[in-house]
């Protein structure tokens, strides 16, 4: 072993050097995507976004005159609302949804792999045909209202997309049905990766089972909920498809997203300026997150260079 | 790499007992969560089946009363998406194309990138690497107009080489995310033991990361197909009218206002997009749930 180590270590240092050079060369894809996408290409949009560019971009600095028309327009302030409103639904009822999924499937059921199928297969499909299925469930004439309707019950009224105080909540519900089988799957995975011998101590110390899944093994699969949190969170910020499949953004304004907002104003509303504004404020949330892990971290640090002393 | 063994392991509740109200209770909500699950993929395949005399009964959940491959038949070959009307088939086979291509030339870019970062760090390549992972989480609307201009300044805008350009370039962050934790859990002997036998750069990369990291990358690949073919945004923005995949065609079918809207070949069209990833899932089983996991690997 040391033996190995020694040669490893006698290398001379020119072909050391050279790897480097291969790496480098060999790594040109992700150098070139790092620096000219995810850097330069922001900064494009930042610039851009103080300009009055409309159809082409344009170099004529105006400042944050876009931001105040941003934040003056109703479009966009309910759009901003309106990503809150699902995020926050979303999430929660993902994961409540997801967990109590995930408990009642550790229950040593018979058929688990047939559930799991059922409960994840919608993620495999795309979230366009998810928007255009509840789409259709949902149309006033022909779907659910209708079908109950035939059933006898004439007065029943299920057809969420036609108004706009109820358009949001019904694509919430296909936003759920697509992606909570993957919370499910996430939370599982982590509730059989909890210590077994905390069950049979729970078990001794005679706590009732629902008090044990919520108090003591919720807290102690925090990586799991972190992963299905995130999973969660960036499919709120990019909601999109399933918006332009299920309502266009309607009726109104009343579904609208800032995502939309900013291709709208790529397209239809020619207005390239505003649309990088709106796309600039997209990044908020995800620098605001960046910010608080740095926190979080730098926090640790400190504690555990304390906890050394 | 503690996703890896996701979906293994055994239930940890309490051991079951004989039929008790609790245990029925227990299925009785499993049973109500499928059929919620299952409603739409039912409602989906019974209408593309109806005839649209049927389908304007009104009765949504009902077997088909005739049933009818004219649907089907009609949103493969004659749908209209505005003027033309050639059914769903020209974008099935550009979705083909652009996932036979992007898959592959997405997967190994990553794979490099993730060995590299894993045994070659030089200088920066951190650095780079954390670009990248922040990469992951940045909004698309935020890079999408700049790469726009970009890629039409180099002639590479709506063209087939563009979209697989952009596919790659947004499927790097979390595939090199889950190729470089792969590499960085093999044992260290590994590498050193093809340097000590003179092995250069691509030398160790082929002989001995390239076979050990199939595992891995079968769950890029299942990643890859399901997330390629189900993208909407980047096909209706980059890929142009030539190129057009099967989703923004099937929107574009579903959502034309001219005419009868015709739910049952909608439906069919419906089906038929959704058919592929679907296969993908059911033969890839529980590696599926290991893809997305691995996608969502510590943020």
């Amino acid at each position: 072993m040391t033996e190995v180590a020694l040669a490893a270590q006698a290398q001379p240092r020119r072909r050391r050097r050279r790897g480097s050079l291969q790496a480098i060369l060999a790594t040109t894809p992700m150098i070139i995507a790092a620096v000219g996408v995810f850097v330069i290409c922001i900064l494009f949009s930042i610039f851009w976004s103080m300009t009055n560019s409309k159809l082409f971009p344009n170099f004529n600095f105006i400042g944050l005159t876009q931001y105040q028309r941003l934040w003056g327009t109703d479009r966009w302030i309910v759009s901003v609302q309106n990503v809150l409103v699902f995020g926050s639904i979303s999430l929660i009822v993902g994961l409540v949804f997801g967990y109590l999924l995930a408990v009642f499937m550790d229950q040593r059921i018979r058929q688990e792999d047939l559930f799991r199928s059922i409960f994840l297969y919608p993620f495999a499909m795309s979230l366009v045909v998810t928007g255009l299925v509840w789409q259709w469930m949902y149309d006033p004439n022909l779907g659910i209202q209708s079908a109950v309707r035939s059933l006898g019950w004439t007065g029943f009224t299920f057809a969420p997309l036609i108004h706009e105080s109820t358009a949001l909540y019904g694509v919430i519900v296909g936003g759920v049905w697509n992606g909570v089988g993957v919370t499910m799957a996430i939370l599982l995975a982590g509730l059989r990766g909890v210590d077994g011998e905390i069950w049979k101590a729970a078990k001794v110390d005679g706590i009732p089972t629902w008090r044990t899944y919520l108090f003591i093994a919720l807290p102690m699969m925090r990586g799991a909920i972190a992963t299905a949190f995130v999973l969660q969170l960036t499919g709120v910020v990019r909601v999109f498809d399933i918006v332009v499949a299920m309502t266009g953004g309607g009726p109104g304004f009343s579904t609208q997203v800032p995502a939309l907002y900013v291709i709208q104003h790529l397209t239809d509303r020619v207005n390239v300026g505003q649309g990088m504004a709106a796309a600039t404020m997209m990044l908020a949330p995800v620098m605001l997150l960046i910010v608080l892990r740095g926190l979080f971290v730098m926090r640790a640090e400190s504690r555990a260079k304390r906890g050394a002393k | 790499m503690t996703t890896m063994t996701m979906g293994a392991g055994d239930p940890r509740g309490p051991k079951p007992k004989r039929m008790t109200a609790s245990r029925i209770g227990v299925y009785a909500f499993l049973i109500i969560s499928a059929l919620f699950f299952l409603t739409p993929l039912w409602v989906m395949l019974v209408t593309s089946f109806k005839t649209m005399d049927e389908v304007r009964q009104g009765f949504l959940f009902n077997w088909p009363a005739n049933f009818t491959f004219d649907p089907w038949i009609k949103a493969w070959d004659t749908a209209c998406t505005g003027r033309y009307c050639d059914g769903l088939k020209p974008g099935f086979w550009n979705s083909v194309k652009i996932t036979l291509l992007s898959v592959p030339v997405s997967i190994v870019v990553a794979m490099i990138n993730g060995y590299a970062l894993s045994f070659w760090r030089y200088k920066g390549s951190e650095l780079l690497f954390s670009v990248l992972v922040f990469g992951a989480f940045v909004p698309y609307q935020v890079v999408i107009y700049p790469l726009i201009i970009g890629m039409s300044k180099v002639g590479l805008f709506a063209t087939l080489p563009g979209i697989v350009i952009v596919h790659t370039i947004f499927g790097m962050p979390i595939l090199t995310l889950l190729y470089r934790n792969y590499f960085a859990a093999l044992p260290s002997e590994l590498f050193k033991a093809g340097r000590v036998d003179g092995a250069g750069f691509w030398g160790i990369f082929f002989r001995i990361m390239l076979p050990m990291s199939v595992p891995v990358s079968i769950v890029a690949v299942i990643l890859q197909t399901t997330g390629i073919w189900n993208d909407f945004l980047f096909g209706l923005v980059f890929a142009g009218r030539e190129n057009m995949p099967m989703t923004v065609q099937l929107n574009n079918i579903v959502q034309t206002t001219t005419g009868i809207r015709e739910y049952n070949v909608n439906m069919a069209a419906t089906i038929l997009t959704a058919a592929v990833p679907l296969v993908v899932y059911f033969v890839s089983g529980k590696w599926f749930v290991r893809g997305i996991a691995a996608g969502a690997v510590k943020g």
